[in-house]
């Protein structure tokens, strides 16, 4: 356990963390906003379900960045009390919910990054690293098989679901490449194999994303654009306004038991 | 309640009857349960039909003032409970429909007339969730109230209902007692979390009260549904249940129940207590309870902004039934 850490300089094994942490966090934040207003109940119950896997998977990685950034910070004073510039998500889960199609392509795309790093992480060289994925990638699984089949389901079913999911599709995609460009602390965590290099999932991500969009008769848009910045802590706009509902509590009550 | 100021169809006497509606009667009296493919007077599934509608309807509507603190809840934990909490509301919001649909009512046919307004959901739902210990308070005293009345309907005649609410009732206490572990902290909390509790218990002490429903006992549509084992309290009992279990909790959590007369009455083994406003009460049923109209439109909304997801389903099921039926074909 401790021989991970010391192969490891703490602070980009805290950046690892907080970047798996912020990401399940945010999108569990704007998955739970559809509770009580999704298209049809099964919906709502799925949707709640999934935002209810993220914010469990989020107490557990910023739970472990906590601990091994050693500063007594658990991980509600990560989530609650750092400001934008702190968090590490990426890009794409602080995109607004939009419609149904928006929110359920982004799950997608997301889902299909997760389920490729987790069973990655399952083989970290660092246990407590292997254990949260190991739970987690379960999780994963079942998201990802639920918003492809979605996808499949509305990209191939009338023309107005079929155009809703195209535009979703062309709006979210240039915002996922942030996820395979690898700096500094991916490379220091690769190096120590607690964490897969982020650049060599993309064939897999690609693969599994391809045969989904084909199913759903989509088509991948050609841009290469690729916005980044969230996980460096270069945020959009919309992440502020997250942050101010979902820290208002710890922020208006400083030092208050809940 | 869930389901308040259901109408209950035809008190006949037992002269009236006819003898299928006798024998029908003779069963619920030895406790039999009634299962869907049975026989059963009109009245009866139609009664059914509005209570166990309204029922699931409140459900339904009953995510939304929750709802409205899930991004702000303020620790992940808080978070994860209530996400977990209004899942199971819209869990028994499915549970109550499918018992609906084996009366011969489909979930949309309800849900139309939600959307329309002919059909009702509790009183409750139409009142705001303002600070945290709300979402505390809405546990303890409206789940609360919710498991009062649904404890009972577990002896509920109709064989599908009875078995939701057995089901529901698990779940339901412990929203209970994570509600009331959120007002613990809050009464035990700061100065500040105190005053946000009473504010909280002010505030729903009342429409908590109205859930029950205004006095019934002189009412002839609870005297069929009792008979009809539909109902099986009446609403001042399960009131007066409830108030008997509350109070002392408040004391416990220090915090003051907001009405004067409240009073221990040793004679009854029971507390005395105010009325609600029945007028309020009425008035929200009427749809000018504070937020009426934010909970229905937006229920609405959800379901006309869904339209295109529901039918883009429906298309790729017929899609793909019609490639299954050609390769059939092609096979042969
Ligand atoms: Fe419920
Ligand atoms: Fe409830
Ligand atoms: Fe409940």
């Amino acid at each position: 356990m401790a021989s991970a850490e010391i192969a490891v300089d703490r602070a980009a094994l805290f950046e690892f963390l907080t970047r798996m942490g912020d990401n399940t966090l945010i999108l569990g934040h704007r998955v739970s906003e559809w509770c009580g207003h999704a298209p049809v109940l099964e919906e709502d119950i799925a949707l709640a379900n999934t935002a209810l896997d993220l914010i469990g998977q989020t107490q557990l990685w910023l739970g472990l960045a906590g601990e091994v950034e050693g500063k007594g910070r658990n991980a509600d004073a990560l989530a609650f009390l750092r400001d934008a510039a702190a968090f590490r998500n990426c890009l794409l889960v602080e995109r607004p919910n939009g419609d149904f199609g928006q929110t359920l392509m982004r799950q997608f795309l997301f889902d299909a990054w997760h389920h490729v790093m987790l069973t990655a992480l399952t083989k970290s060289a660092d246990p407590r690293v292997a254990e949260i994925a190991a739970k987690a990638v379960k999780e994963a699984a079942y998201h990802l098989e639920r918003s492809s089949d979605l996808v499949i389901r509305l990209g191939d079913g009338t023309d107005e679901s079929h155009a809703r999911m195209q535009r979703a599709l062309d709006d979210m995609w240039s915002y996922v490449g942030e996820l395979f460009i690898s700096d500094d602390a991916d490379r220091a965590v690769a190096a120590a194999g607690i964490a897969p290099d982020p650049a060599s999932l993309k064939p897999e991500w690609e693969a599994i994303v391809s045969e989904v969009l084909r199913e759903a008769t989509l088509k991948a848009p050609t841009s290469a654009y690729v916005h980044k910045g969230g996980r460096r802590g270069v945020h959009t706009e919309h992440l502020g306004y997250i942050l101010a509902d979902m820290q208002f509590l710890q922020r208006a009550y400083p030092g208050a038991t809940w | 309640m869930y389901a308040q100021l259901v109408k209950s169809e035809g008190m006949k006497s037992a002269a009236e009857l006819s003898p299928e509606e006798r024998a029908f009667q003779e069963r619920i009296d030895r406790g039999e349960k009634i299962e869907p493919k049975e026989w059963m007077p009109e009245g009866y599934r139609k009664t059914l039909i509005r209570q166990v509608g309204q029922h699931a309807h409140s459900e339904i509507v009953g995510q939304l003032p929750e709802g409205n603190w899930i991004t702000r809840a303020p620790t992940l934990e808080r978070k994860a409970i209530l996400l977990a909490k209004v899942q199971d509301e819209a869990g028994h919001g499915l549970y109550l429909y499918c018992a609906a649909e084996t009366l011969g009512v489909s979930r949309d046919q309800l849900l139309a007339k939600l959307h329309d307004g002919s059909m009702k959901y509790s009183s409750i739902f139409n009142y705001p969730t303002l600070n945290w210990a709300d979402i505390g308070a809405v546990g303890w005293l409206v789940d609360g109230a919710a498991i009062m009345n649904q404890v009972q309907l577990q002896k509920t005649s109709y064989g599908p209902y009875s078995r939701a609410m057995i089901r529901i009732c698990k779940e339901e206490s412990f929203h209970q007692r994570q509600g009331y572990d959120i007002m613990m902290k809050m009464a035990q909390g700061t100065a500040e979390q105190k005053a946000m509790a009473q504010d909280a218990l002010d505030r729903f002490w009342y429409p908590a009260l109205m859930m029950f429903g205004p006095s019934d006992k002189d009412s002839v549509h609870s005297a069929q549904s009792m008979a009809w084992k539909i109902k099986i309290n009446t609403n001042d009992e399960l009131r007066q249940k409830f108030v008997d279990q509350t109070v002392p909790q408040a004391e416990y959590l220090g915090l003051k129940i907001p009405d004067p007369n409240l009073k221990w009455n040793e004679e009854k083994k029971g507390y005395d207590f105010s009325e609600p406003d029945w007028s309020e009460f009425f008035e929200v049923i009427a749809g000018n309870g504070p937020c009426n109209k934010e909970r229905l439109g937006a229920r609405v909304k959800a379901w006309e902004d869904g339209a295109w997801f529901r039918d883009g389903l429906l298309a790729h099921a017929e899609k793909a039934e019609a490639r299954r039926a050609a390769a059939r074909v092609a096979a042969e």
